[in-house]
């Protein structure tokens, strides 16, 4: 079935797009891949007066490095920023949860910017970008701004973005020397979604101990969320298989677990722990290599 | 209201007038008469309404005819001349690596997007590439040795043939 009609607009750079949105606000949406905005328009579940098209809008694509940070446009296609050397360098996570968004087509089409501002609770990303401690960046009539990542998932399809407020980038801090990263999931079998995933990102110290230890968790709760208990009891810790177990089985402390027909919560909680724990093993042996 | 566009499809420029909810599979079906292209679940799952964007498998129920504009389409029809076989459809027939045939121009345009990128790719890579296509009749085994047999006809510089030359 079609979307609902709507008046198209394909803004030709970022101070259009600002522009058309600070004009039509609610009456509007924001076009950049499509695939979590065109499904839900056919379904008539979102049906915009206004669709402001961002294919042109130069400003939001590309990837690079510089004063070490990984600055990633908006417009970046998730295959894209699965194969991208620099991501894969950088923020071997983010990668790992971009190949494993969708299929093949979605990941052609469908934008980090755009999954992350659309914030279903079983989105890949959210987990990474925890993990990574990265900043989003969005601009609106009032000028740039970041929001930390942690404050930038607020409840199920909800995020930290005002209404007249465009997502244009997401930066990584670049991880020292000894770090790694790991993302794991158990997939809805049909949509692809994450049933649980987690991401998670260690630093070791020069004995080789945990310096500090990130664990992003999605799909399992509304939003994304940060394991704090866990992350504790990781820091200053020697990363072996005890420690990590011990570590991983307190992953689901402190949060507020989904229990819907996909599955209940205690099960959750059990996929979380193995994969927590599976996440930690392959992060150390990453920050160890 | 309707938008201008211009798309090329199947290497043929088309100056057309879109609105601006229309899908590009419906563009393609309804308004150029390319019905190749299936639409299966319309929920961009199934695959079946898969073409080419610029070279790039996409799902055409889930692609705005309007953000084709300045672009490049190749649907089923497009693969090879008329009354000839591409290669990766003659792999296909050879193989039987269909049945009811309703996934199969899907299939062949993933293929011919997942050969171009990876020439030679091992199961896993297939399997992983056709991921997002669902062929609800073969089981997949026999899919993914006409995907096989595909990369050896292109290696050896097979050229599209005549319907039933062999």
């Amino acid at each position: 079935m079609n979307p609902a009609p709507f008046t198209y607009h394909k803004a030709a750079n970022l101070d259009e797009a600002i522009g058309l949105l600070g004009t039509h606000g609610a009456d509007a949406k924001v076009l950049a891949g499509g695939h979590s905005l065109l499904p839900i328009m056919k379904l008539r579940l979102v049906e915009p007066d206004h669709l402001i098209d961002l294919s042109a809008v130069e400003e939001l694509r590309g990837i690079a490095v510089a004063d070490g940070v990984l600055r990633i446009g908006a417009l970046t296609t998730h295959h894209q920023l699965e194969r991208d050397l620099l991501v894969r360098d950088h923020a071997l996570v983010l990668a790992e949860a971009a190949g494993q968004v969708g299929d093949r087509q979605v990941r052609n089409r469908g934008t980090v910017g755009g999954a992350l501002a659309h914030a279903d609770a079983a989105a890949d990303y959210p987990a990474a970008i925890l993990a990574l401690d990265a900043t989003v960046v969005a601009r609106g009539p009032a000028g740039e701004r970041r929001i930390a990542a942690a404050e930038f998932f607020v409840d199920l399809l909800t995020t930290a973005l005002e209404p007249d407020e465009l997502l244009t980038a997401v930066e990584v801090p670049v991880l020292p020397g000894r770090a790694g990263g790991s993302y794991q999931k158990l997939a809805n079998q049909a949509s692809g979604y994450a049933l649980v995933g987690v991401a998670v990102v260690v630093v070791l110290d020069v004995a080789g101990r945990c310096a500090e230890a990130r664990v992003g968790v999605t799909g399992a709760v509304a939003s994304g969320r940060r394991a704090g208990a866990t992350e504790a009891l990781l820091r200053g810790a020697a990363l072996d298989e005890t420690a990590i177990a011990s570590a991983a089985a307190r992953v689901g402390d402190g949060l507020d677990l989904l229990d819907d027909l996909h599955a209940s919560a205690e099960y959750r909680r059990r996929v979380l722990v193995g994969l927590t724990r599976r996440a930690l093993t392959s992060a150390t042996e990453r920050a160890n290599a | 209201m309707e938008v201008p566009i211009r798309v090329e499809v199947n290497g043929e420029e088309r100056r057309l007038a879109v609105e601006p909810r229309t899908l590009l599979v419906g563009l393609l079906r309804e308004q150029l008469g390319l019905t190749g292209t299936h639409v299966g679940c319309e929920t961009s799952q199934c695959g079946a309404c898969t073409v080419l964007l610029d070279g790039e498998a996409v799902k055409s129920c889930t692609v705005l005819a309007v953000q084709s504009d300045g672009r490049a389409v190749t649907t089923i029809e497009g693969i090879a001349a008329k009354g000839t076989l591409h290669p990766i459809q003659r792999a296909f027939w050879d193989e039987h690596g269909l049945q009811c045939g309703f996934c199969t121009p899907g299939m062949i345009l993933s293929t011919a997007a997942l050969l171009a990128e990876e020439p030679d790719p091992d199961e896993a890579t297939i399997r992983h590439g056709l991921d997002g296509n669902l062929c609800r009749c073969t089981g997949y085994h026999n899919i993914v040795r006409a995907v096989q047999a595909a990369s050896t006809r292109l290696a050896a510089g097979e050229a599209a043939q005549p319907i039933g030359a062999d």
